[in-house]
């Protein structure tokens, strides 16, 4: 079976389980799964560039996607004018201090000598510009704190529509990937993976404890949307009219009280079910977007040289490319499409919460949907994507179906029979590992394996 | 007079909120960091499920526990936990020895790069996190009894007649004396005896040791045991200490990973070191200093801030830094390990 | 008959044949030089006695057995000993500690066997606490040179013992290889240094590309004018 079918093939069939769904549970769930299929795809292209073109392990997923969501907070809230007022002297200090710190300390490394001078300097610059910069920026920070800290208490965003935030989000994510690049790149693939591992943590916890910034744990509530609201669409005549013209054939058979109370209750799940298309379409957009542009960049002479990196980094080296550079640049850019899915997601959502940010879900399981799909191609990736979260999202109704049915003989109140049903849905954790020690094992190139193409050779 | 009684109360809260919950938490790293370093010296790959089988080891202990504290069984003072200890261990090696059989040999005589090793222990870290959700729930568990304290602060207090108390719990007591008597252990077996030295040499060189006789299915089948001990003993030590959620033991990964390589990775001597230099920055650098200086400053330079390094809430990034710098600098760690 | 012989051996390391029906054999107290130019096959010859690779074709005999289909670690268990050329001591470990893994396979005394050894090499008793990664290029080949011996083998294949080392250090090497033969081992080398191999050899075997090309007594070889004018350098 060529690749191409097997693409046709896996694809119809997420299609048909996606429209089982729609029918079997309903549309609203089925086109829910599909807009986090689409994002999740997006997670796992940017996965895949850095893994499946270079050979880069990278185990902080989660912090690049956080970053993309803290974009969204930053890009799409008004501004809190009572909390720049407060303390934009002292934050501007503050950064002027801080700017000049992270200067002085690159000038140090770069014309001192190497050795216990250089790092004593080094090590009085950065306390003594660290300790200046906290000296303005704790009481701004504490003022911001305690402006409105129940509804408030930070900075603010933009005030901005939320939907620039998704590029907003592959440029914060690109930023903060340069700057780990820089120091973990030269790294050996084990150690990568420790690194970002520890990074990923570290960005959670600055999400989660700077509440200047994202109001941490307190979590910000009411993103605007780049869709229109259901309840604006209920009142709005040409979607009332549009329910009324794709419902005619059953509402034509009724009387006229049935049919405005029916007309009343096809408008309400219609405009929950428009609204989803609405992300579906924009997700899908850009899905697509970068999906082009993976498939392109990946036949075009730089990925050629990206392969052959990943495939022999030291014959790639010995004949003049410059490994390490290149790894920075796949790393960047694979972690802004990290990023501008995490953005998404945080748009689709409506909120920003720090807590749920959990590497099981946004790290490994990214991971299980590249290695699934295919590392190395991208429509691999896509139908990785959406088949893992197919599979997550429906595990858990089935798992706990599957028990409900096995513990049928049991009596209804049996302990055992309640904490099977309670915790059943765990075991899907326990499956997605199975999945992709299986795939790992007997199709360690995926679904979808990479496709080298003969011009290559 | 009354400055010397200032230096003591000084040292009491250094003591009380520094050097013993270092020590015991230093004790937990340590011990986790060896299994990590253990298997990365044998089978050559970064463990990614290490702190889901200390998950796992913890989880059977509790099951055990609680097993015989209905039955009415105890150690009076001791945690009952000691006593379900075996229990868990005997658990965790039937784990780990079944995903070696059934995961990690199909590579190891493919002769699989790290890489791989690595990803597939990422769907075993899925799978038995998987399995303790299932079993004992994402929850919060208690599984400690017995006494709570060694020496409570109030009863310190009217001993010595100080302002500060200083309070040992018995969990952290315990912690430290498991550790010592575990890592002699440890090293007796790996100096002494046919099959610690044939481990050690099958790690520093493994094609000499096969040509030397060395049987590398027996090795790596004691290495996993050795590992399910370290790991279920060091989860049930920090359960005991802290509590047990199966989340905390993912989280826990991160500065084991970062004691494995900061002492330097692959040697387990490294591994303990690495354990206290990581648990020690963590604690000393989230401390607030204040009351200390109070005690120790004249009156009129008394400081106004908590002289707080870092907030506790970033205390992962404290193993992380240490370890980014160590591998900057020394990459091969504090001790001279492998070089990943 | 010989001690241990491969007779016609073909095969190479999964791409393409690296040996092509050579043949290579050695006898009790008795050392057996391989000589021949860079990519000869010389290492390949002897990892085949050994069986590290796949041989398409050609038997292995040892004591008048077959033990073309046993692994490696069979094989020294037999009374087979290597000493690869690189990475052939335990670094980590203390020398009295490199010696005992060379005697892991043994279960009865080996005081004596270690006294033995340090007769031969005197300097790794007095340096037996240290840890072999310290010691010196030469002194890292004794210990690597004792540790095969601690097996009490009946054939020690060295493969280029000498490389490395200086001429000072190789010319005691070979002193201590002829001791080790007078216990009656049978030994076969790989070297370089081919010139000075073939004075202590009682046989030689001058390998092309995989092909046996001379095969005959280590003097009869350094006098052959066709041998010295292509492999000793005139």
């Amino acid at each position: 079976m060529t690749n191409t079918r097997r693409t046709q093939l896996a694809f119809a069939l997420i299609a048909a389980l996606l429209l089982m769904i729609g029918f079997v549970q309903s549309w609203n769930v089925s086109l829910g799964i599909l807009n986090l299929c689409l994002i999740s795809a997006v997670m796992a292209l940017g996965v895949n560039m850095q893994w499946g073109y270079a050979g880069l392990l990278n185990v902080g997923v989660m912090g690049f996607a956080a970053l993309g969501g803290m974009s969204a907070v930053l890009v799409s809230k008004a501004p809190v004018a009572a909390a720049w007022d407060a303390s934009w002297g002292r934050l501007f200090i503050a950064a002027v201090f801080f700017a000049a710190t992270v200067g002085v300390a690159v000038l140090c490394y770069r014309k001192l000598a190497p050795g216990r001078q250089r790092s004593l300097a080094l090590t009085l610059v950065i306390i003594t510009g660290l300790a200046l910069t906290r000296m303005f920026l704790d009481p701004a920070i504490s003022d911001i704190e305690s402006i409105e800290p129940a509804k408030t208490g930070f900075l603010g965003g933009m005030g901005l529509p939320i939907i620039i935030s998704w590029a907003f989000g592959g440029v914060v994510a690109a930023g903060i990937a340069w700057c780990i690049g820089k120091v973990a790149l030269g790294l050996r693939a084990d150690y990568l993976a420790i690194a970002t591992l520890g990074i990923s943590e570290i960005i959670i916890a600055i999400l989660k404890n700077e509440d200047w910034l994202t109001r941490g744990v307190k979590n910000v509530t009411g993103l605007a949307r780049p869709v229109p609201y259901e309840i604006d669409l209920q009142n709005t005549v040409w979607f009332i009219d549009l329910m009324r013209w794709w419902h005619s054939g059953s509402l034509s058979t009724m009387n006229q009280p049935e049919q405005q109370q029916a007309l009343k209750q096809f408008v309400i799940d219609g405009s929950s079910i428009f609204v989803k298309l609405c992300y579906s379409g924009l997700f899908a957009g850009v899905l697509i977007i970068i999906l082009l542009l993976s498939i392109k960049a990946l036949n075009s002479p730089w990925g050629r040289m990206m392969r052959a990196i990943r495939d022999n980094e030291i014959a790639a080296g010995a004949m003049g490319k410059d490994v390490t550079r290149r790894h920075l640049e796949i790393f960047i850019l694979g972690s802004a499409v990290i990023g501008i899915a995490g953005a998404m997601l945080t748009t689709l959502d409506g909120q920003f919460t720090p807590t749920s940010y959990q590497p099981l879900r946004y790290t490994f399981l990214i991971w299980v949907m590249v290695i699934v799909g295919g590392s190395g191609n991208n429509m691999g990736s896509v139908l990785g994507g959406f088949l893992i979260w197919l599979v997550w999202i429906e595990a858990e109704p089935i798992g706990v179906w599957l028990m409900e049915a096995g513990t049928s003989w049991m009596d209804e109140s049996n302990a055992l029979r309640l904490h099977l049903i309670e915790n059943a849905q765990h075991m899907r954790l326990f499956f997605m590992g199975l999945v992709l020690l299986l795939v790992l094992r007997f199709s360690p190139g995926g679904i979808l394996p990479e496709v080298v193409s003969k011009q290559n050779h | 007079m009354e400055a010397l009684t200032d230096v003591v109360n000084a040292i009491v809260l250094l003591l009380n909120f520094v050097v013993v919950p270092g020590l015991s938490y230093g004790s937990q790293l340590a011990l986790g960091a060896l299994g990590i370093t253990l298997v990365f010296g044998i089978l050559r790959f970064a463990n990614f499920a290490h702190g889901d089988t200390m998950a796992f080891g913890t989880m059977m202990t509790i099951l055990a526990t609680w097993w015989l504290q209905s039955k009415g069984i105890n150690l009076g003072p001791l945690p009952t936990a000691l006593l379900a200890l075996p229990v868990g261990i005997v658990a965790s090696i039937v784990l780990l020895v079944v995903t070696d059989k059934t995961v990690y040999r199909y590579y190891r005589h493919n002769k699989a790069i790290p890489v791989t090793f690595m990803i597939a222990s990422m769907g075993v870290m899925f799978m038995t996190n998987g399995i303790v959700r299932f079993v004992i729930g994402p929850n919060d568990q208690r599984f400690l009894d017995g006494e709570r304290f060694i020496i409570r602060a109030r009863d310190f207090k009217t001993m010595t007649g100080l302002n500060e108390g200083l309070s040992i719990k018995l969990s952290q007591g315990l912690t430290i004396i498991i550790a010592v008597v575990l890592v002699a252990m440890l090293f007796w077996f790996l100096q002494k005896t046919r099959t610690g030295k044939a481990m050690r040499a099958y790690s520093d060189n493994e094609d000499l040791a096969l040509l030397s006789g060395v049987d590398p299915d027996k090795v790596v089948l004691v290495t996993w045991i050795i590992t399910a001990i370290l790991a279920t003993i060091a989860g049930t030590l920090y359960g005991l200490d802290k509590s047990f959620k199966p989340f905390t033991y993912l989280q826990l990964l991160l500065p084991m990973f970062a004691a494995a390589i900061v002492g330097g990775i692959g040697n387990p001597i490294g591994a303990i070191l690495g354990g206290y230099v990581i648990a020690f920055s963590e604690v000393i650098v989230t401390y607030a200093y204040r009351k200390v200086f109070i005690y120790l400053l004249p009156q009129s330079l008394e400081p106004e801030g908590l002289l707080q390094l870092l907030s506790t809430d970033y205390k992962f990034a404290v193993s992380f830094v240490i370890l980014v710098l160590v591998l900057l600098v020394r990459p091969t760690g504090i001790l001279r390990g492998k070089v990943l | 008959m010989s001690f241990l012989s491969g007779e016609n051996m073909t095969g190479g390391y999964g791409g393409a044949d690296i040996l092509k029906g050579c043949s290579i054999d050695v006898n009790e107290g008795e050392i057996a030089v391989i000589v021949g130019p860079n990519g000869a096959g010389k290492s390949t010859a002897m990892r085949a006695l050994l069986g590290m690779l796949d041989l398409k074709q050609g038997t292995v005999l040892f004591r008048g057995k077959d033990i073309s289909q046993l692994t490696p670690q069979d094989r020294i268990a037999e009374g087979i000993a290597f000493v690869p050329q690189t990475n052939n001591v335990f670094t980590s470990m203390t020398v009295y500690e490199n010696l005992e893994m060379g005697a892991f396979l043994r279960d009865d005394d080996i005081s004596s066997t270690i006294e033995q050894i340090y007769e031969l090499f005197p300097i790794l008793e007095q340096k037996k606490d240290q840890l072999a990664g310290e010691l010196s290029g030469g002194q890292r080949q004794q210990v690597a040179v004792g540790r095969a011996l601690m097996s009490q083998p009946a054939v020690l294949m060295l493969d280029e013992p000498t490389a490395g080392v200086s001429p000072i250090v190789m010319d005691e090497l070979f002193d201590r290889i002829l001791e080790v033969r007078q216990t009656g081992v049978a030994i076969l080398m790989v070297e370089q240094n081919a010139r000075q191999a073939l004075n202590i050899a009682d046989r030689g075997f001058v390998l092309v590309i995989g092909e046996n090309r001379h095969t005959d007594t280590g003097e009869a070889l350094l006098a052959n004018p066709e041998v010295r004018r292509s492999f000793l350098g005139g």
